[in-house]
């Protein structure tokens, strides 16, 4: 069971919240050209180690927020809100 | 080498079981080969054989990091089926389902195939609509497809709760053609295979980083030295993004996990393959009489091969739901294996960026089945250095094309798929 420490909750059980994709990738702006659109919708780096993902917390306060979690041991290493900044470790 | 037969069975038992030789040879890595092979699961071993056996291109060497056949293709269910919809995917799955029924005469080797059905269950109008539509699909294609309805269902299996007090079963969808293979057996069979045609299976050989000289693959670094080759093809599951990044592109791959589920063992109870229509769960029965079943992903990246434990609360509580008998029984083991999920739910089989490197990826939660037909299409694309027409749509520029293949219509999230 992984733990998520909510910044507005607390620490809640995996099943409040659902993944909700990598939070790495930004949206191009309105001029963006489809090469711009088919990079943030469609590739991914995926990354064996740290990766800040969108989890939403929609069995509480429903709010998206970032996760820096570790994709081999699953460990949750810090929690912000979705302005914030998570620095991935050793990037 | 003598091939396997009832008769050298026969003699071999009156010898003493002393004549059998391994299947194949332990290889130790040459300096160079025609096709390097990355990745020794079904789809490495299976794109290996068919190289040597449809192309006569046997200078292949395949790198396995581990030991053959320990990766996804040891871990999964062993469902094999081509009831898919889109016309690219079902002509593609139906091509591996025919390899399927010939497989142990091209192989020379049991791999336990065994096509006892597979009923698709559904619980209302909408569900059966799209069954409709799909069954329909896969008959306009020359694939074999039947409509049960609650009674049939009952009749095929009598296990099954069909007046659920919550989720009733109106029907399901059959395919009497799907049914089970014996995992580990695919993977040696292929193995045998390709090693009597001359090709090296090199296991315990890492891939750690990628030779490429002017766009062009050159050979592959691994924990056993460089080896060259002018062609690499990938078959590595779920670790696609982590050779891609070697290569110097990201891929629309995402890894997630998948788990699996055994029982004690029992007297046959089922005997066809059933999936759940209200909640995540499947179940078929394993030859050593323990109940083979799963549901969907745990829902995030990971390539941890572990899961946790909402994800089997859920897949056995649908269990209960579908079959209230097995509240009777014990769960025996669970593991779980790394997925590569594409925002489409439909796999690569395709060139790359990098000139003459190769992938067979994306294949999701439902590779097992298409072993055969990957590997062959794979070996196609390599051999001829473009696709298949059964591959062609199968490329990782589709997205930019606007030509998704999302049997589901679940869009762009990987996890959904
Ligand atoms: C729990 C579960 C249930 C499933 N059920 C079904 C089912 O019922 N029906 C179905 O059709 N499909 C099913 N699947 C999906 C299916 O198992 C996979 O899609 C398929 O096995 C993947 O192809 P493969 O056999 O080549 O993979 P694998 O067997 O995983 O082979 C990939 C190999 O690449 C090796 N490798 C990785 N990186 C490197 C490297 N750097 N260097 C060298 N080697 C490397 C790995 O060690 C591994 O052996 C299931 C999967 C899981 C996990
Ligand atoms: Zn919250």
């Amino acid at each position: 069971m992984l733990r998520i420490p909510c910044p507005h909750c607390g620490a809640r059980d995996e099943v409040e919240f659902i993944y909700r994709g990598d939070a790495t990738v930004t949206r191009p702006g309105p001029d963006g050209d489809v090469g711009a659109f088919h990079d943030y919708l469609y590739l991914r780096r995926n990354p064996r180690g740290w990766q800040v993902e969108w989890w939403q917390h929609n069995g509480g306060c429903r709010t998206f927020l970032k996760v820096l979690r570790h994709t081999v041991t699953h460990e949750v290493r810090a929690v912000a809100t979705a302005t914030e900044t998570l620095e991935v470790p050793g990037a | 080498m003598p091939g396997y037969s009832g008769f050298r069975i026969l003699t071999e038992g009156l010898r003493g079981n002393s004549g059998w030789k391994p299947a194949w040879r332990k290889a130790a890595p040459k300096p160079s080969y025609d096709v390097i092979v990355v990745g020794g699961g079904g789809h490495g071993l299976a794109t290996a054989f068919y190289l040597a056996s449809e192309h006569g291109i046997t200078n292949v060497a395949v790198l396995e990091r581990g030991l053959i056949g320990q990766g996804n293709t040891g871990r999964n269910t062993t469902i094999v089926r081509s009831n898919y919809m889109l016309p690219e995917n079902n002509n593609f799955y139906e091509h591996s389902l025919k390899l399927w029924e010939g497989l142990e005469q091209s192989l020379n080797y049991n791999v336990m195939m065994s096509q006892r059905g597979v009923i698709n269950l559904f619980h209302n109008e909408a569900q059966k609509n799209a069954a409709l539509r799909r069954g329909n699909s896969m008959r306009l294609n020359g694939i074999d497809a039947e409509i049960l309805d609650r009674d049939g269902v009952k009749a095929m299996c009598p296990i099954v709760d069909v007046d659920n007090g919550r989720y009733p079963v109106m029907g399901g969808l059959l395919q009497r053609r799907g049914g089970t293979a014996r995992h580990d057996a695919v993977a040696w069979g292929f193995a045998h295979a390709a090693d009597a045609r001359g090709v090296d299976i090199v296991e315990h050989c890492e891939v750690t980083g990628m030779i490429i000289e002017g766009g062009a693959i050159q050979g592959v670094r691994t924990t056993r030295g460089e080896i060259r080759a002018p062609k690499v093809g990938l078959a590595v599951a779920g670790s696609t993004s982590t050779l891609t990044a070697m290569a110097g592109f990201d891929v629309p791959i995402e890894t997630h996990l998948l788990q699996a589920f055994v029982s004690e063992g029992l007297k046959p109870l089922i005997d066809c393959v059933v999936t759940f229509g209200a909640g995540h769960f499947y179940v078929s029965q394993s030859d050593k009489g323990g109940l083979v079943f799963g549901g969907g992903l745990d829902g995030y990246p990971s390539y941890g091969q572990r899961g946790t434990l909402p994800t089997a609360e859920h897949v056995y509580s649908a269990g209960v739901s579908m079959i209230p008998a097995l509240g009777r029984l014990r769960g025996l083991r669970s593991w779980a294996g790394v997925m590569d999920m594409t925002p489409d739910g439909s796999p690569y089989i395709c060139k790359t960026p990098v000139q003459g490197l190769y992938m067979t990826a994306g294949w999701c939660y439902g590779g097992f089945k298409a072993t055969p037909g990957s590997g062959w299409c794979h070996a196609w694309t390599i051999a001829k250095d473009a696709p298949h027409r059964l591959n062609a749509a199968h490329t990782l520029d589709r997205f930019r094309e606007g030509r998704m293949l999302d049997e589901r219509g679940n869009g762009p999230f990987f996890w959904a798929q």
